[in-house]
């Protein structure tokens, strides 16, 4: 822990932890009101079908059934994630495009009777072709999935930043590699759900599973017509999110229009099965690279090309296929880069955002190429990594500035703890090490939609009788520990203890907060908190100047003491005062110090109930080109990490015996939640690298729709994770603070990857890694 | 559906209830006991978040009927503290920091409850096997088994001392 803070860097216990451990923190499910109706949705069945007619009239006649809605009863209006794409209806309007495609919503009084009507409502289909791969969708004569997006492509992006051909000319080495990564699902354990309620004073209310509260309540009002004061979107605890929950869903918005029309609650809920089949997680992959060094192991350019299977709808795309470029700029010198990337429409669930967004497979095929080239060269993979690494200060070809950049000491750290110079090269047949690297935005540099919004907003509130605060924002816990790091900047900026601070989020009624996404909020909101909480402490220092009749630069306060520069201050009138109000109770302030409880409680004396507010939007960042936004941040953390693997060379079983990691956080404001982001995001990459995989059949259903049948990583399946947090100090931070949250699995995977490299003696150029396929590349070898 | 009073006792305390015979233990603790600490990630019994000690053994109670509880204890995660008192093991989990999004955490700590009613002093090996059932996509797992191990420590102190 730094000496400077007194709550900052420390292993404080979370706020939710408690009422996680015992059963009492509220989730979506837990929530009950009265008089709720439960809503059901009818989904396409088809891949690619147009609709010929729609008969809800069996539906509507079955007794308890209150609502039957379709596209004819609700306004047409598109939505989506990027306002350059809103390429949704909630309802089908004459086609559907996934298997799973919204065509209606029943509201009745039981969930079996709501499911029961669904199932009676009967649709006309006249199927179309299904285009269920990159392939079918781009081949000569394809059907459009969408009129208004020619031959299948969603979004292209060509950019080139320097002279990529006349810097290969300079290369003495150049090297070239393909990789393939297949559909991923966030797994988060509780499925989306939500209760929408519109009251007799015009408000709808929706309670939502959601990462977003306020692109939520965005979405539902353009969709609904009702205006964004009328809306309230109020998240409860969120039990994982990822990325897929960072838009409003197809439940969020019929639920909210069974309740407007009914006038009663609607809960609506995916089953686990729905939420497979309803995607938004991460794309399957494909990516070319050329990429070409001198002699001396100098990276002088990169030609990069990436095709990404979208599924049926853009969803967080456009951004995607965006990241899968710009997040190659860093942390290597790079000064010349080509990137050619599109994201084709498929006839299968929309892909969208999942942690370390479109960077993670290109990242994997980048660093798999960096081991090979270290391999040509006769170099150690560390001693090429550290020789081509940026410093803090420098800018990438791209125009990513890295205002701190700890990327050489975490891959010192890893080398040294991992025992890298012992092992490398030295491990028998069928054991492997493997290092790679990584770095992440630390909140995007701009919104969603185009804006001079204010990112986040924060209020804090003193308790009248000065005890402590309360904060306020709209920022989401989902899990990742929000709460808790805001309530301990709090704590820190106004000199109090941890437990002095209370906390309330998650509710678009608290101000802006555009949500957990792109790991924005430790800087973001953290920004906003801290200017809250210092506003605070000016006003409540500036009145106990006033009454004490001193300089206000004289006082500040530390671990809920006054201190007091300069000559000797009489308190004693002060204390009285407050003891006067506190005669018979049991507690009362002691010692030669006024408390932060005496001046707080002495400032809303005099100026009733203090409030403070705190704001945050980073400056304007980025170049001037295309799709100059998507990678821009205040800040970016890194990541390097060291996996040990052992591969059984009958069967191909890949066993990760360990990884050290090592991440650049700028400050740890919680080290336990630093650690156990970073321990997640191993476990992620892990699941990704060796075995998670959304397969579809031939009629473009998921085939493997469950926690059994796509397997995530198991407590059996993990090793050992040594954490190392780097401390650069980020000047764009709060109290030097930046990302941890998906900048730790940028590296896993192709750590993972040049392990088994190095292990087998193979470059595998596919995940997951199954045993069968490293069986058949195995046997291919032989 | 038919209907079946089911006589069962959760946390101690006896209970009656009026439940539908398809209706899991699950739905049955959560909905008519109002127990809503027992989490549902799943419904088919993959993830583990809904699991409680029936008669000390952990199930996931998506995948046992109510009806099939009857006459029988069943321990969920609010008859785990006493009082104010936390649980080691949940005091555990807290400070390790073994919760994140807490979703499998109720379900999580009662499969460690078993694990050390059976083994009180588990290896990593024990407690890996014990907690092979519960799903958990934040953690990694890595504090989990920090925090069972602590609760071992505390517990075994408590009960020697």
């Amino acid at each position: 822990m730094s000496a400077a803070y007194d709550v900052i860097g420390s292993r404080v216990p979370r706020k939710d932890a408690a009422p996680k451990a015992t059963g009492q923190a509220v989730f979506i499910e837990d929530l009950r009101f009265k008089g709720e109706l439960a809503g059901a949705l009818l989904q396409s069945p088809h891949a690619h079908a147009l609709i010929k007619s729609i008969d809800v009239s069996k539906a509507k006649a079955l007794p308890g059934v209150v609502e039957v809605i379709t596209a004819a009863d609700v306004p047409r209006v598109k939505y989506g994630v990027s306002p350059a794409r809103y390429d949704e209806d909630l309802f089908a309007v004459n086609k559907v495009r996934y298997v799973g495609d919204e065509i209606a919503a029943v509201a009745a009084e039981d969930l079996e009777t709501a499911l029961k009507a669904a199932a009676l409502i009967k649709v006309e289909y006249e199927p179309l072709p299904r285009l269920l791969s990159v392939e079918e969708a781009t081949a000569e004569g394809a059907p459009w999935i969408h009129d208004e997006f020619p031959n299948n492509v969603c979004a292209e992006v060509h950019q080139e930043f320097g002279d990529v051909a006349t810097a290969f000319k300079e290369c003495d080495l150049i090297q070239e590699g393909r990789f393939v990564s297949k559909r991923q699902d966030a797994a988060f354990i509780e499925p989306n759900q939500c209760v929408a309620i519109y009251g007799q004073d015009g408000m709808l209310t929706l309670h939502s599973s959601t990462q977003v509260p306020h692109y939520v309540q965005r979405t539902v009002s353009m969709v609904t017509g009702l205006p964004m004061s009328k809306v309230r979107v109020v998240k409860p605890y969120v039990g994982g999110g990822f990325g897929p929950k960072a838009a409003a869903t197809p439940i969020d918005l019929a639920a909210s229009f069974l309740a407007l029309r009914s006038g009663r609650p609607v809960r609506m809920a995916y089953t686990r099965e729905q939420v497979f089949s309803f995607g938004r997680a991460r794309h399957g992959f494909t990516h070319e690279m050329k990429i070409g060094v001198k002699k001396d192991g100098s990276l002088m350019a990169l030609e990069h090309r990436a095709t990404l299977d979208g599924g049926a709808y853009s969803s967080f795309g456009i951004a995607t296929v965006y990241y899968a470029g710009s997040l190659l700029g860093g942390p290597y010198k790079l000064p010349n880069m080509k990137y050619d990337g599109r994201r084709i429409y498929t006839n299968k669930p929309a892909c969208g955002a999942q942690r370390g967004h479109g960077g993670v497979i290109a990242r994997a095929l980048f660093e798999q190429q960096l081991d090979i080239i270290a391999e040509r060269l006769g170099m150690d993979p560390v001693e090429l990594r550290l020789q081509n690494m940026m410093e803090t200060g420098d800018v990438t070809c791209n125009d990513l500035a890295m205002s701190s950049l700890g990327m050489r000491q975490c891959i010192e750290a890893v080398a040294q703890g991992s025992g890298w110079k012992q092992k490398k090269g030295a491990l028998p047949k069928g054991k492997g090490i493997g290092i790679a690297c990584g770095f992440f935005v630390s909140g995007a540099g701009y919104p969603i939609y185009r804006s001079e919004t204010y990112h986040c907003t924060v209020t804090i509130k003193a308790d009248e009788d000065g005890g402590g605060v309360k904060v306020f924002t709209a920022a989401a816990e989902i899990g990742q520990g929000s709460d808790t790091t805001m309530a301990i900047i709090a704590a820190e900026a106004l000199g109090i203890p941890y437990d002095m601070v209370r906390i309330e989020s998650g509710d678009t009624d608290f101000g802006i907060d555009l949500g957990a996404y792109s790991s924005r909020t430790t800087l973001m909101t953290g920004h906003a908190t801290k200017e809250a909480a210092e506003n605070l402490k000016e006003v409540i220092l500036g009145e106990l100047a006033g009454e004490l009749g001193i300089d206000r630069r004289r006082l500040d306060i530390k671990r809920g003491l006054v201190k007091i520069a300069g000559e000797a201050v009489d308190i004693a009138p002060l204390r009285v005062r407050y003891q006067k109000e506190h005669r018979g109770w049991l507690s009362q302030p002691e010692g030669g110090q006024l408390t932060f409880n005496e001046a707080s409680r002495l400032a809303c004396l005099r100026r009733g109930t203090l409030v403070a507010t705190g704001k945050y939007k980073p400056p304007v960042l980025g170049g001037k080109f295309k799709g100059a936004a998507v990678g821009t941040s205040p800040a970016y953390g890194c990541s390097a990490q060291v996996a040990e693997v052992s591969v059984d060379m009958e069967t191909g079983q890949i066993t990760v015996e360990r990884v050290t990691d090592a991440h650049d956080c700028g400050q740890a404001i919680n080290l336990t939640s630093v650690e156990a982001q970073m321990q997640g995001s191993v476990a992620m990459g892990l699941g990704e690298a060796l075995f998670e995989e959304v397969k579809f059949d031939e009629a473009g259903r998921v085939m493997n729709p469950s926690l059994g049948e796509y397997h995530i990583p198991t407590i059996m399946d993990m090793p050992a994770v040594d954490c190392i947090v780097v401390e650069s100090g980020e000047p764009n931070g709060p109290f030097g603070a930046k990302e941890v949250g998906e900048g730790a699995i940028m590296p896993t995977i192709p750590a993972i990857l040049n392990a088994v490299r190095d292990a087998v003696g193979l470059t595998i150029d596919e995940t997951p890694l199954t045993p069968e396929r490293i069986y058949m590349a195995l046997k291919k070898a032989k | 559906m038919s209907a079946h009073i089911l006589k069962l006792k959760v946390n101690g305390r006896e209970y009656q209830a009026l439940v539908s015979a398809n209706h899991t233990l699950a739905q049955v603790l959560r909905e008519n006991l109002g127990l809503t600490g027992t989490k549902q990630g799943c419904q088919v019994g993959d993830c583990g978040s809904c699991t409680v000690l029936l008669d000390g053994e952990p199930v996931n109670s998506c995948l046992v009927l109510g009806v099939q509880a009857e006459s029988r204890e069943v321990l969920t995660i609010e008859g785990l503290a006493e009082g104010n008192k936390l649980h080691p093991l949940q005091d555990s989990f807290v400070r390790a920091g073994a919760i994140q999004c807490g979703f499998c955490s109720p379900g999580m700590i009662l499969s460690a409850k078993a694990l050390l009613e059976r083994k009180p002093s588990p290896g990593l090996d024990d407690i890996r096997q014990g907690l092979a059932g519960n799903l958990c996509r934040c953690t990694g797992y890595q504090k989990i088994v920090e925090a069972v191990m602590q609760a071992s420590h505390r517990m075994s102190g408590e009960a020697s001392s």
